[in-house]
């Protein structure tokens, strides 16, 4: 196995809400679901309004091959079904539904049929399921691999590296069961026979559990990672686990692993066993403005600010709040937001941690370097970009960064790497996209 | 509600900051101005202060007159001025140490860009600039009471009268030298400290200092007072770890210290310079850029282009 590990940082933990088992959240008036809760193509809605639904009913369909069915978390009337604007700067519909605070469950629900690899495949694509972990890739998507003999192992993410968030420790505490149950159905219908449990040391209660359960079990191994960012990131924790590296511009899978968050892989047991597909999220909510930080349950389309109201209001004034981490987390720009299908965590602070500090000159220490765990330079990648030299850019290997946020936030002049990256890679784009496009004229 | 700050990620950050980082120096270059004071008495208080003034000021001024944003705040010209002031004997007219801090500030810092854009040590530079121009001044030791009139390196060489002073003598600073570099103890104290907040990494001082022992003590030239001797302690924890003029991944920074421990031996033994550590150092820093390029870390899993 894997000797060397992936360096990483060391960052402030706040699990704060580790020891609280979710409440569930009575249903607010109204729920906003997107019809682009997951990367690929948007459900299209086949509801409209004035129709009434209940909870678990089909309110979307996928959209496309790489894309996700959506169901109601609530029962209620559809209210209309409109554009918004999403906090990704992503402009998709938006189906809103006036809850009656029944929450009737849909006379539809009913375990799907499984017996083999695709009415599995089938089953996790009807289940709405997609990348829990933050990503929202949809599952079934990544889990259609062509030969499941390919498959050397399966990586369990239960990691969990991100500062504050604890939703993914409570799935393996809460829903342990569903959790190695989703195991067997890996092991029966993808083949797998090497399944590794990874989680960050510091839930010693989620290694020793689930050491107790799969004791005796050769093809079910858990990994104690140490706790350090990003431990939880794909190619990190693949590196970390198995000791491969994913080349660029290519899938875990060509390497013959699959990654699957914890509480993926919860959902998708869920749906198998009871037929309840995706539409509600347990999501830690926590950061210094916060007045009671807690994990709650809560129908998928809830706006943030109904949430937070929950938790007690806010106990200073909220500056900045974010879905997800504050590592990779999204800053959402105003509290109407809804949560999706992908949040896991929604944190708020008030002035003095959403206040970062200034920029200042470059020192050329390289801590960047030292921190990034791909061993990308992002100093260079900097000034790569600031002289426009996107053939810097790609010699650099900008298209490996993962953003995951390690070199700007050991920076000492604060520079905004991550910022830049992100920028570079666009500059990288075109210039790929153009050199393409001479190469065919070429031809 | 109030409108919510919008940027992109991370929204946390370390505390550590430029400024911390040259307080932290500031801080482990303490222990060298007492043993300063004690060995040579207030004037090495002097010589530094007029440095750090000089520094600091000269950065305000070149600053205010360029309509550049003021950064005398991150302490790095501070720290240039200490640096300066350690390089220099006890004895230097208050005037030239003026102009020696010009040098660094303006001609190295400065005209190159600023901070992290110079590609050469400023108080090296200065130093080497002084040595030079005055080089009467700066060629002239003091030396405590009861200490032989030559420096050791001198009489390593072979061309000082005079015996060498006992090792204990040598390991407190009781020998003539620079005002800051000659108290080994106080400028291990002061590495130590570094190293301890991770200001620096071993990879330079240990190459450095180690390249030195082996060498010399391969070519028989009393390796125990070479560590010791010159401003190599000085040289090898404060100013070979300069971030700017010094490659910033550490197997460069294997590579660096190696290469200053050599110059400096060559120098020291067939050079017409008692000293080398100034001179190696500088050298070293203008290999420094395509050292940096050709340590640069592989990025795992980038194909080959
Ligand atoms: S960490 Fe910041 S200051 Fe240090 S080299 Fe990287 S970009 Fe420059
Ligand atoms: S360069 Fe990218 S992958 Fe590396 S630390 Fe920065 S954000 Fe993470």
């Amino acid at each position: 196995m894997a000797g060397r590990k992936l360096r990483g940082i060391k960052v402030p933990h706040k699990k704060n809400t580790a020891d609280k088992g979710p409440k569930r959240m009575p249903v607010p008036p109204m729920v906003c679901v997107p019809m682009s809760m997951h990367i690929g193509a948007p459900a299209k809605p086949i509801v409209k309004a004035g129709d009434e639904v209940k909870v678990g009913q089909l309110i979307a369909e996928a959209g496309g091959f790489v894309s996700s069915p959506i169901h109601s978390g609530v029962s209620g009337k559809v209210k209309k079904v409109e554009d918004i604007l999403l906090s990704s700067g992503q402009k998709a519909p938006a189906v809103f539904i006036e809850t009656d605070g029944e929450q009737a469950i849909s006379e539809d629900i009913a375990p799907p049929e499984v017996h083999d690899f695709k009415s599995f495949i089938e089953a996790v694509r009807q289940s709405g399921v997609v990348g829990l972990g933050g990503a929202g890739f949809p599952t079934s998507v990544k889990l259609n691999v062509a030969d499941t003999s390919k498959i050397e192992a399966i990586v369990i993410n239960g990691a969990e590296c991100e500062p504050y968030i604890t939703s993914d420790t409570r799935t393996m505490i809460d829903e342990a069961q569903s959790v190695a149950d989703g195991i067997e159905l890996l092991k029966k219908y993808l083949n797998a026979k090497n399944i590794i449990i990874g989680i960050e040391k510091n839930k010693p209660d989620c290694i020793k559990n689930f050491n107790k359960m799969f004791k005796g079990d050769e093809s079910v191994r858990v990994a104690a990672l140490p706790s350090v960012y990003p431990q939880g990131a794909e190619k990190v924790l693949i590196y970390n686990t198995t000791g491969k590296i994913v080349p660029e511009g290519k899938l875990p899978i060509d390497v013959g692993v699959i990654v699957i968050n914890c509480t993926t892989l919860a959902a998708i047991e869920k749906y198998i066993r009871t037929g309840l597909p995706l539409y509600e999220k347990c999501i830690t909510v926590d950061g210094s403005a916060v007045k009671n930080p807690e994990n709650i349950i809560v129908p998928i389309g809830t706006a943030v600010k109904d949430v937070f109201e929950f938790c007690g209001g806010f106990s200073k004034e909220p500056k900045k709040v974010l879905y997800g981490g504050p590592m990779m987390g999204i800053a959402v720009p105003d509290l109407d937001q809804p949560v999706l299908k992908n949040t896991n965590a929604l944190l708020a602070f008030s002035e003095g941690e959403a206040q970062l500090p200034k920029e200042s000159p470059c020192i050329k220490c390289g801590r960047c370097i030292a921190s990034c765990p791909l061993k990308l330079s992002p100093v260079d990648i900097e000034t790569a970009y600031k002289l426009s030299c996107p053939e810097d850019l790609e010699a650099l290997k900008l298209n490996l960064c993962m953003e995951c946020g390690c070199c700007s936030y050991v920076c000492p002049a604060n520079r905004h790497l991550v910022q830049t990256n992100k920028l570079g890679k666009a500059m990288l784009r075109s210039y790929q996209a153009l050199k393409k496009a001479a190469k065919e004229e070429e031809k | 509600m109030s409108q919510m700050i919008v940027s992109v990620s991370p929204h946390f950050k370390d505390k550590t900051s430029t400024q911390s980082i040259m307080r932290d120096v500031l801080i482990a270059l303490f222990p060298a101005l007492v043993a300063a004071y004690l060995i040579f008495g207030w004037r090495s208080l002097l010589v530094t202060a007029v440095c750090v003034v000089s520094c600091v000021g000269s950065e305000w001024l070149y600053e205010k007159l360029m309509g550049k944003p003021n950064t005398i705040s991150d302490l790095s010209a501070a720290v240039t001025g200490v640096l300066l002031a350690y390089n220099l004997p006890v004895g230097i007219p208050l005037w030239q140490a003026v102009i020696g801090s010009l040098v660094a500030i303006i001609v190295v810092k400065q005209l190159f860009g600023g901070l992290g854009q110079n590609f050469a040590n400023p108080a090296i530079t200065a130093r080497i600039v002084m040595l030079l121009a005055f080089s009467g001044t700066m060629t002239t030791w003091v030396f405590p009471d009861a200490v032989s009139s030559a420096t050791t390196l001198s009489i390593l060489k072979g061309e000082g009268s005079g015996s060498l002073p006992a090792l204990k003598d040598m390991f407190l600073g009781l020998r003539g030298g620079s005002l800051g570099e000659t108290s080994a103890l106080a400028l291990l104290i002061g590495g130590a400290y570094l190293l301890i907040r991770r200001v620096i990494s071993w990879h330079t001082p240990v190459a450095f200092v180690g390249t030195v022992f082996i060498l010399t003590l391969l070519l028989g030239k009393q390796p125990e007072y070479q560590l010791m001797s010159g401003g190599l302690l000085l040289g090898a924890f404060f100013m070979a770890t300069d971030y700017s003029s010094t490659p910033s991944t550490n197997s460069g920074r294997l590579i660096f210290g190696i290469g200053c421990g050599l110059i400096t031996v060559l120098i020291r033994v067939w050079g017409n310079y008692p000293e080398g550590v100034s001179f190696s150092i500088l050298l070293m820093n203008i290999l420094t850029p395509y050292i940096s390029k050709l340590t640069r870390p592989r990025p795992l899993g980038g194909a080959k282009i």
